[in-house]
């Protein structure tokens, strides 16, 4: 199951500490050295960013940042691959206890795959596929 | 299930294969090891709904275990006594103390966890009980998940494994990474056993159970660790390349209504770019890595070669077929040769390529294999050769067991059968 966490948290225009680095870098190593972690970033500061919003009528809006208006703004993500909703859970709390405060949203997401097919029996085209 | 079960559950995931790896290294008997720690996810189970869960759920599990391993070596050393049996080379092993433990269980867990690997995929067990070994202790799935994935009894599965660890402990395997001339056999088992299981995953269909699908995923999350405790070994990176990009077409392969969509019919679009990229990586990791391209890496070499075509027709067909010719001269087989065939079919034309076909017929392995016939119709049907096509395509689907797949047959023998008629009209006119 493959599940999209995003981090939401009151924005803050200060670098990391060295401790903070080197806590999330064990965390990340950690995940992937457990074949969990397939890919995460943290986001810079919201005034790089801009917002844009597509009206009823099909108009354009932009507003660049920082986002002032929100309590709390996206600060990374990271895309996992686990076997339960449960262990995105739990490492989610392993994350948050390393960063120690904000939100982090839980969400699977949309890869269904069609399990329809026997590979195993593939035909002229996918022989190579198989391979 | 409650939350605090799925909890537990979703703890014992993460955290089982380094309490069991830890353990085998104290205990030098993965069976122990194994019974040790399942004591503590039961402890844990007792407790934790109670207590709630504690603020470190893995090192609570190992303490739990640790414990149980000193109170077990405890009783032993008393029993020992009793017998008055002083075997001077085992009482070396088991002297040790409760600090020892603690130092032994507080190194390096990498090393553990690759000799963990190493050992449920030991020769002197059997494939199956490599497979059942490999995702008990290493993926941390129940019995109960094992025998549904693979569908076969609980008691089968659970046989299986306590059989397994009879025989590690029986044969003495030491619990380690095997080193020198070995070594190479020994990895290939490994990977050998985590394709396997991608593979059961694989050929799940709609209809089945969840747990047969994520096969698939516990075969990449095996993969990606494995390749964090082994990363110079090029093979490793190969076949999680493999995985990858075969994963990547997962969604693609059927339509709407189930049915099969070949790989040069796909859509494209609908191909996981992620996984993909992920793929396209862990082979250049492989091949920058140098040496001799094993058979891994090369069959991941030819899955790129599709993924990244971005239509059927860029397709490079010519390095295929330069990568079959490696990979036959490596792993010599008939079927390594006949998806050589489809592969000239493309670069070269279906006559070289039926040349190649004829060549197979009389394989022995092949024999029962309706892809023989279903490719030897695909060439004739190109050469428009219709009237020697269809009786090739009804073999083949004489001979598949899949449903759909002999729809796909019939029909195609059906459409020689109207390219046919014309022919013969034409000749009685004449």
């Amino acid at each position: 199951m493959r599940f999209m966490t995003i981090y939401t948290d009151v924005e803050r225009d200060t670098p990391p500490s060295q401790e903070e680095i080197e806590a999330m870098g064990n965390l990340i190593g950690e995940m992937s050295n457990a074949g969990v972690l397939i890919r995460t970033d943290g986001l810079q500061h919201s005034k790089r960013g801009a917002r844009v919003h597509i009206t009823d009528d099909g108009k354009f809006s932009i507003t660049d940042g920082p986002f002032t208006e929100s309590k709390e703004v996206v600060g990374g993500y990271a895309i996992i691959e686990v076997a339960s909703k449960a262990e995105a859970i739990e490492w989610t709390k392993r994350f948050l206890k390393v960063v120690g405060r904000g939100t982090s949203e839980i969400r699977l997401m949309h890869e269904q795959a069609a399990f329809d097919v026997d590979p195993a029996q593939p035909s002229l085209h996918n022989t190579a596929n198989r391979a | 299930m409650s939350d605090v079960n799925s909890a537990i559950d979703a703890v014992w995931r993460i955290e089982s294969a380094k309490v069991i790896a830890s353990l085998a290294r104290i205990t030098g008997d993965v069976g122990l090891a194994e019974d040790l720690a399942q004591d503590a996810l039961l402890a844990a189970l007792e407790k934790w709904p109670q207590q709630g869960i504690p603020d470190n759920p893995g090192a609570w599990l190992m303490a739990t275990a640790k414990h149980r391993a000193i109170d077990m070596h405890r009783r032993s050393k008393l029993l020992e006594r009793k017998h008055e049996e002083m075997v001077p080379e085992l009482e070396e092993r088991q002297e040790l103390s409760v600090s020892d433990l603690d130092t032994a269980l507080d190194d390096d867990i990498g090393d553990d966890l690759l000799r963990l690997m190493f050992t449920a995929c030991h020769p002197v067990l059997s494939t199956d009980a490599r497979v059942a070994m490999t995702l008990r202790m290493l993926g941390g799935l129940t019995t109960d998940e094992i025998a549904r994935a693979f569908l076969v009894p609980e008691p089968t599965v659970a046989q299986r494994i306590v059989r397994a660890k009879r025989t590690l402990s029986e044969a003495r395997v030491p619990f380690e990474v095997p080193r020198g001339t070995d070594r190479d056999d020994r990895l290939s088992s490994v990977l050998g056993v985590l394709y396997l299981i991608f593979n059961e995953g694989y050929s799940a269909t709609a209809g089945d159970d969840w747990i047969r699908p994520a096969l698939c995923e516990d075969a990449m999350r095996l993969g990606r660790i494995l390749a964090e405790l082994a990363p110079n070994e090029p093979e490793v990176h190969g076949l999680i390349a493999l995985m990858e990009i075969q994963a990547s077409r997962l969604r693609a392969r059927t339509g709407p209504k189930g049915e099969p969509i070949l790989l040069l019919d796909q859509d494209r679009g609908r191909w996981d770019r992620l996984l993909i990229r992920r793929g396209l990586a862990a082979l250049d990791r492989a091949e920058r890595l140098g040496g001799e391209r094993g058979p891994y890496v090369l069959q991941a070499a030819i899955a790129a070669c599709h993924a990244r075509a971005r239509t059927a027709e860029e397709t490079d067909w010519e390095r295929i077929v330069a990568l079959y010719d490696a990979l036959a001269e490596l792993t010599p087989s008939p079927i390594v040769e006949l998806n050589r065939a489809v592969a000239v079919s493309f670069a070269y034309g279906p006559a070289t390529a039926l040349e190649l076909v004829d060549g197979l017929q009389s394989e022995p392995s092949l024999k029962n294999y309706h892809l023989l016939p279903s490719v030897r119709g695909d060439l004739l049907m190109k050469l428009k050769r219709f009237g020697e096509a269809k009786p090739e395509f009804e073999r083949a689907a004489s001979m598949t067991r899949n449903s759909r797949e002999r729809a796909l047959l019939l029909e195609r023998m059906r459409a020689c059968e109207l390219e046919i008629q014309p022919e013969t009209n034409r000749v009685s006119n004449n």
